[in-house]
């Protein structure tokens, strides 16, 4: 009865709701973030009638009075001046003048006493091409230019793509920034994490317990507080510089918040125990007659541990080295109470476009370059977990 | 014996690093001072009073308390009733349905931010108790399906079917036999959904507008702006509910063992 159709209609029944409240409120939003990052409509939403007409132009002659004409009578049905601002900053961008030159044309345009016959009436550089050109490539809905400029690309006046020049060049050392704190992170785990594993898997009993219960209460405890602690722990006359002091190891206070020390010390902290818990248990699964097997045979303990133990365990190594670099390359809150300006990552650059400067387009962009990361990352490790022996 | 002696001193090392910070933190909430470190001139439950008196701390923890109920009972209802749902191994695209029901979890939290404020905007649920309700369930109704479904896994299915065998329509079976002995588990789920609402910055930070400041969020500014004892006697009732919390969770969980 198990495969019946009215089991299925059932199960699909209890499905429905979550599914439906997860495309509306997960998909969506993502899906609206990815097309916010390639959306570019702060041109084409005022001038649709210049659209068409310009749709048949060559792109080299010099603009007709059909395409001037157009232009004119988008220009006179603007009367959202916010709406203006942002188109005229996007031209702005593409060909300098383009500023000076809309607000005289404006301010002509809109003397309804004597109006002006054609836009090169007003000002000459309407005969220029560029500036029209300059319109042209900017009516596209749908653009790249936030995608490339999230990895610090751009596009020339031919359309090819080139590198930005080096004081707009800040998102890559970003990313770049972003991916080393989270290997230092991850590496600092896989250190104190694998022995501490394999302390607690050699032990029984109460002592194993109070060690899984040591990873497990700081899992459980708010991520927030853990990292107010952090920050009365490290401050300047905070517990670890007053211990320094106090065992004579230095004389003043060492700086050990707002930078980078402080945001590994913290964020290692954090994510311990997504390293732990996966290589315990690879851990516990392996026969404990194994490392006697191989000192009996006369290898060398530390031998014995490259050759047998650790590849056996490798497994639970890699799941937990991936657990926590895709959480480490999404954080934010430690990164932005703990570290400095210079050790901020790639979410605090996101929080400052979408909060900040309200640069949705820019936000989008980065915001699409973490996720992609995340989700490739990710699918590695769903497939590492599901090929676990033992586990179905 | 060396070896010993040093696996000794790592693993007291490694237990204090992870355990001494949050302990650390408590007594600093009891402190007179108005400074934020050791040592504390004398006890007082000054802060307290300052966290249940002063309007801003006092409207963020009834709006934690509002946010977070109305997040946890949308994200139990749903989450419980898609955990019953993944039950059935003969559906097709079971698979793809689980994974899509635990990625809000992988998902930074910036990111689903970015683009929770977009379209919140868009349908005009922004800065509204309702826009940040649902947001917080996003994140918080992968913890119900796989509390769930850990308990639905644990039923034995003979049990279910005798109940039909004797007649029971599958809505009487459900009533009477699958939820009771599920139970234990949609509560954990509800508690560590709860939790994580109670814990949410990031969300909060873009979809909230200055009424819906939660607890966790106005913990968030004032480690920022103004960093005084409120936030160690915020952290302090943090880590209590949490106690108490995990406690709860623990303790359905050896119902749902002993059944066994």
């Amino acid at each position: 009865m198990s495969g019946s159709p009215t089991r299925t209609g059932r199960s699909l029944l209890l499905l429905a709701p979550l599914f439906a409240f997860l495309v509306a409120f997960f998909v969506w939003p993502l899906f609206s973030m990815v097309s916010q990052s390639v959306s570019d409509t702060a041109v084409l939403r005022l001038l649709p009638h210049s659209a068409d007409v310009l749709a048949a132009w060559d792109r080299l002659s010099p603009p007709s009075p059909a395409m001037q004409a157009a232009l004119m009578e988008d220009l006179r049905a603007v009367d959202d001046a916010q709406a203006l601002g942002d188109m005229v900053r996007r031209l702005n961008s593409a060909q300098s003048g383009f500023r000076t030159l809309m607000s005289k044309t404006t301010t002509a345009l809109a003397d309804t006493d004597d109006p002006p016959a054609d836009l090169v009436s007003i000002d000459k550089r309407w005969q220029k091409p560029e500036f029209w050109l300059a319109i042209a490539n900017a009516l596209s809905p749908l653009t790249d230019r936030n995608l490339l400029a999230a990895v610090d690309l751009g596009r020339d006046a031919q359309g090819a793509i080139e590198h930005l020049p080096p004081d707009e060049s800040v998102n890559r050392v970003i990313l770049v920034r972003t991916f080393w704190i989270s290997a230092l992170v991850t590496l600092a785990c896989i250190c104190i994490g694998y022995p501490y594993a394999m302390i607690a898997a050699s032990l029984g009993g109460w002592k194993r317990d109070l060690m899984l219960a040591a990873v497990l209460l700081p899992l459980w405890t708010s991520l927030l507080v853990r990292t107010a602690a952090w920050f009365i722990l490290l401050q300047e006359q905070g517990l670890i510089n007053d211990l320094l002091q106090w065992l004579r190891l230095t004389d003043g206070p060492v700086p050990l918040i707002f930078n980078r020390t402080g945001v590994i010390i913290a964020m290692t902290h954090v994510l311990l125990p997504f390293m732990v818990l996966p290589i315990y248990s690879t851990l516990i699964t392996i026969p404990g007659n194994l490392m006697p097997a191989a000192a009996s045979l006369g290898a060398h303990p530390f031998r014995a541990f490259l050759r047998v133990l650790l590849p056996l365990s490798l497994r639970g190594v890699a799941s937990g080295s991936l657990l926590v670099f895709i959480s480490a390359i999404g954080y934010y809150i430690t990164p932005a109470l703990i570290g400095g300006p210079g050790d901020q990552m790639i979410s605090s650059i996101i929080a400052f476009y979408a909060i900040g400067s309200a640069n949705w387009g820019m936000a989008g962009a980065l915001g699409v370059v973490l996720l992609v990361a995340t989700l490739l990352l990710y699918s590695v490790y769903a497939r590492l977990s599901a090929e676990e022996p033992g586990r179905s | 014996m060396v070896l010993r002696l040093s696996k000794l001193v790592f693993a007291l090392l490694a237990i204090l690093f992870l355990v001494v910070p949050l302990i650390a933190i408590l007594p600093l909430a009891f402190t007179s001072s108005v400074i934020l470190t050791y040592p504390m001139p004398s006890w007082s439950m000054r802060w307290f009073t300052e966290l249940f008196t002063a309007d801003a701390w006092r409207r963020a923890i009834i709006n934690s308390l509002i946010i977070g109920s109305g997040a946890t009972i949308l994200a139990t209802v749903l989450g419980t009733a898609a955990a019953l749902g993944l039950r059935n191994r003969l559906l097709r695209f079971r698979g793809f349905f689980r994974t899509m029901f635990l990625l809000p979890m992988v998902v930074p939290a910036v990111v689903l931010g970015v683009g929770m404020q977009v379209l919140l905007a868009r349908v005009g649920l922004i800065n509204s108790y309702a826009g940040v309700i649902v947001a917080h369930t996003v994140v918080a109704v992968p913890f119900v399906v796989v509390s769930v479904s850990g308990a639905l896994a644990g039923i034995d299915r003979r049990v279910e079917l005798a109940a039909q065998s004797l007649g029971a329509p599958p809505v009487t079976v459900f009533r009477r036999v699958t939820l009771p002995l599920a139970l234990p588990g949609v509560l954990s789920g509800a508690v560590l959904a709860f939790a994580t609402s109670l814990d949410e910055v990031v969300l909060t930070l873009f979809v909230a507008g200055p009424n819906q400041r939660t607890l966790a969020r106005q913990m968030f500014s004032s480690i920022r702006e103004n960093i005084s004892p409120a936030i160690a006697a915020a952290a302090f009732l943090f880590i209590t509910v949490t106690l108490l919390a995990g406690f709860a969770v623990i303790l359905f969980r050896s119902v749902l063992a002993r059944r066994r």
